[in-house]
């Protein structure tokens, strides 16, 4: 069967063709829509945990007792995943561990570009890396058998280009014999206590030696011989933009790009007259090969940031570029929260009383932008605690006040609690706002334990997060309505105040949750033309429904479309000529 | 089959419906035996931002981006993005565009003004420009969402591709209780000259 899928869904489909038994992720794009794929195969149990390391770890247990299991993630989560991947490394598997991290080159949505063949360097295990969907779905199958013959996790990258992508996919069937999980003790190789631990380095070196040694013999590491004037080594997406920008050129095609087939690189190197590497951002496959004594040329004239294209690739080697048109500058246009986003009026009310707000990720991130501009710091998941914990620490008591943490539902149960708990016992003093929308929104709206629901939609435990706090010691904890402007100032000035840990929560949920009967929209609303002053009041909240019209009346006035609103009344709040009222 | 590849661009903004058109697209191509590579960056676009999807089709398609300077055919959700993403277009290219401005963030707020006369600007540059009024074909149609699918429409005339498979995609991809209307609005697309 033949049928066009996305990276992500193709490694989903190999998952479950590699009779994978278990799957487990905290989303984070671009690597999300995997296990939104594995959950439609019922003989897989898909789960999200509330971060990478625990997701990581789920993925321990299931292989240690023999299941082959599917873990993924996106770059930065492997960095809160490498605290077991380091020593996974060490153990080696018993069922097939594949991890699947998903690259962002050019930061389409993530806060660094970092390149995770590194990790596998660092960590010393194989990465493969697939160049379109069908190599997704044959190179996890092909990683499960990698990690069970050479008893070592497996790393699987992707980048957004071949996440993201869709090609066409020939279908194969689930393997009928993968063994049955049982408990198998074997502390030495599972207990890793120095004794322990000492004897496995050598068994992983010895590893990374071997796969250098069968790789050259490996499919998916494959020479493409079409002349000898100039030969390419490349991988993953890079490759098609070789094959695009490059057609004459002899390609060395590495599936496996850690560790690499040394051998059969410098054969390539033999046969062709100049050698080039071109890769993405690091020059992970460059350093290598030179410090086997080979020259090559890379990112001389490769960029080093950023993501490639066939028109970069062209250009690099000096290839004339396509004639194209040149456009005047436009106003750009950069994302926004939804009209009746629940945090909308919290930022809003935080630029009020001039907080100095620290930061973290999702939606809510969206704060920085103006109207609102209200965010400080940004700078990982569940980071914003901590560092306002830090910051409090050092500031004089009265710039010490305007310490506000935000955190997001899904980010507070995914690392931020450990900043709470760290703050109520080292007694920091900073409020701490909770926006919690009942959903992980950023990524595509997953549940989480905050939610209530599974990701195969059972109705499950919903974390109390006013008990949860009290429970680890926070004495100030109350639960406001985000969308009551007064409400929330009351609130946040009172809390700002107080020279100890606090926690705001808010119950309102995300307008496109997807679960029916939990978003109620409102009625929208209307501005009552001859009631407007055109004072613009209600465009500092920058709601995308809520146009300001400059030839309306003398000084203009605001309109606001009746198809975006859904009644969340926060302008209505702030308008003092009560010019804004429910649509007739 | 010729060796020859076909660049499509699709530009608009998040909550436009571009995906699923990029998508029926893609699976047009598949049906009627091309080789298809399509390419999108969603995330954040989703939450009003700029949205662009590429989709090739041929014998054997290599990289899933569109090289700058070498799209066929730009198909447009909206004026503006349509505008600032021409450069993705070869000269002579051609351009289906629905007459419709969504204003962005610093429009809203009155920090800055939508660019005038972007229609005309668009057809100055490439004079194969199809304006298709989508919004008020997909009302006729039986509902203003539909717009995309008029467009689709619009696109498949320009795209030597035979019907059967444009109708089988369609019915493929779009919900079935939005089928009908999907239908009919896609041969009102097709039907504009």
């Amino acid at each position: 069967m033949k049928e066009i899928l996305s990276g992500n869904e193709a490694i989903a489909r190999g998952a479950y063709e590699a009779g994978v038994k278990v799957a487990c992720a905290y989303p984070g794009t671009p690597s999300t829509e995997i296990l939104e794929n594995t959950v439609r195969y019922k003989e897989i149990d898909s789960s999200w945990a509330t971060n990478e390391k625990v997701a990581l770890e789920v993925g321990i247990g299931a292989s240690f007792v023999g299941a082959r299991s599917l873990v993924t993630m996106k770059h930065v989560g492997v960095n809160v995943a490498a605290d077991p991947l380091f020593t996974l490394s060490y153990t080696g598997v018993n069922g097939g561990l594949v991890l699947v991290c998903a690259d962002d080159p050019e930061l389409h949505s993530s806060q660094d570009e970092q390149d995770s063949r590194n990790y596998a360097k660092f960590v010393k295990i194989p990465m493969l890396e697939p160049s379109d969907s069908q190599e997704c779905l044959d190179f996890t199958r092909l990683a499960y058998e990698i990690s069970e013959k050479y008893d070592t996790p497996v790393m699987l990258r992707t980048t957004t280009r071949i996440s993201h992508s869709k090609s066409v996919v020939t279908f194969g069937e689930r393997i009928g014999a993968v063994k049955e999980p049982k408990l198998e003790r074997n502390p030495a190789k599972f207990v890793m206590l120095p004794g322990n631990a000492r004897g496995r380095h050598y068994v992983v070196e010895d590893r990374t030696l071997q796969l250098s040694k069968d790789g050259v013999s490996l499919p998916i590491n494959r020479v493409e011989m079409r002349g000898t004037k100039m030969g390419v080594i490349t991988a993953g997406i890079s490759y098609q933009h070789v094959r695009e920008a490059l057609p004459e050129a002899s390609v060395l095609k590495l599936g496996m790009v850690h560790p690499l087939p040394f051998d059969l690189i410098r054969e390539f190197a033999s046969k062709v007259d100049k050698l080039y590497v071109v890769e993405e951002l690091d020059p992970f496959i460059e350093d290598q090969v030179k410090a086997i004594g080979i020259p090559v040329i890379g990112k001389e004239i490769i960029p080093i940031c950023g993501e490639l294209t066939p028109g970069r690739v062209r250009k690099a080697f000096g290839l004339p570029e396509n004639a194209s048109s040149t456009v005047e500058k436009l106003p750009g246009r950069p994302p926004n929260m939804c009209p009746g986003c629940p945090h909308r009026g919290v930022f809003y009310t935080l630029k009020q009383l001039n907080a100095y707000v620290s930061g973290d990720i999702g939606c809510y991130t969206l704060g920085f932008m103006p109207p609102l501009s209200a965010m400080d710091t940004c700078v990982c998941m569940g980071a914003s605690i901590g560092m306002a914990t830090g910051a409090a620490k050092v500031l004089p008591p009265e710039e010490r006040k305007k310490v506000v943490a935000v955190i997001g539902d899904s980010t507070f149960l995914h690392t931020g609690i450990n900043g709470l708990m760290d703050m109520v016992y080292n007694k920091g003093a900073a409020t701490v706002i909770i926006l919690d929308n009942r959903i992980t929104a950023m990524t595509g709206r997953q549940e989480n334990p905050g939610s209530g629901h599974t990701l195969m939609n059972d109705p499950t435990n919903e974390v109390n997060f006013e008990l949860l706090c009290k429970a680890i010691g926070v004495k100030n904890v109350r639960t406001i309505n985000p969308l009551d402007l007064d409400e929330c100032r009351t609130a946040i000035a009172e809390e700002m105040e107080r020279p100890e840990t606090s926690v705001i929560i808010t119950d309102k949920p995300c307008v496109l949750i997807k679960r029916e009967g939990v978003f109620k929209p409102g009625a929208p609303l209307q501005v009552v033309d001859d009631a407007c002053a055109g004072c613009r009041a209600c465009l500092k909240i920058g709601c995308p429904a809520i146009e300001w019209i400059p030839s309306s009346g003398k000084k203009g006035k605001a309109h606001i479309d009746p198809l975006l609103c859904n009644g969340c009344d926060v302008c209505s709040q702030l308008c003092k000529f009560s010019a804004i009222k429910e649509a007739k | 089959m010729s060796d020859k590849v076909t660049n499509i661009v699709l530009v608009g903004v998040g909550g436009q419906g571009i995906l699923l058109a990029a998508e029926i697209l893609s699976e047009t191509f598949m049906l009627a035996g091309f080789d298809v590579k399509k390419s999108e960056i969603h995330g954040m676009s989703q939450r009003g931002g700029s949205v662009v999807s590429h989709v090739r089709y041929g014998k054997e398609v290599f990289s899933p981006m569109v090289p700058e300077g070498d799209g066929d055919i730009l198909f447009g959700f909206e004026l503006m993005e349509s505008y600032r993403h021409l450069s993705l277009l070869k000269p002579g290219g051609t351009v289906v565009v629905n007459d419709l401005c969504i204003a962005p963030p610093s429009v809203l707020i009155g920090q800055e003004q939508y660019p005038a006369d972007m229609a005309l600007k668009i057809q100055d540059l490439f004079p194969d420009c199809l304006l298709v009024d989508g919004q008020n074909l997909a009302i006729q149609a039986g509902n203003a969402r539909a717009a995309n699918t008029v467009l689709l429409g619009a696109v498949s005339k320009r795209l030597d591709i035979e019907e059967k498979y444009w109708v089988e995609a369609i019915e493929k991809m779009v919900p079935k209780k939005a089928l009908e209307v999907n239908l009919k609005a896609f041969q009102m697309g097709r039907g504009l000259k």
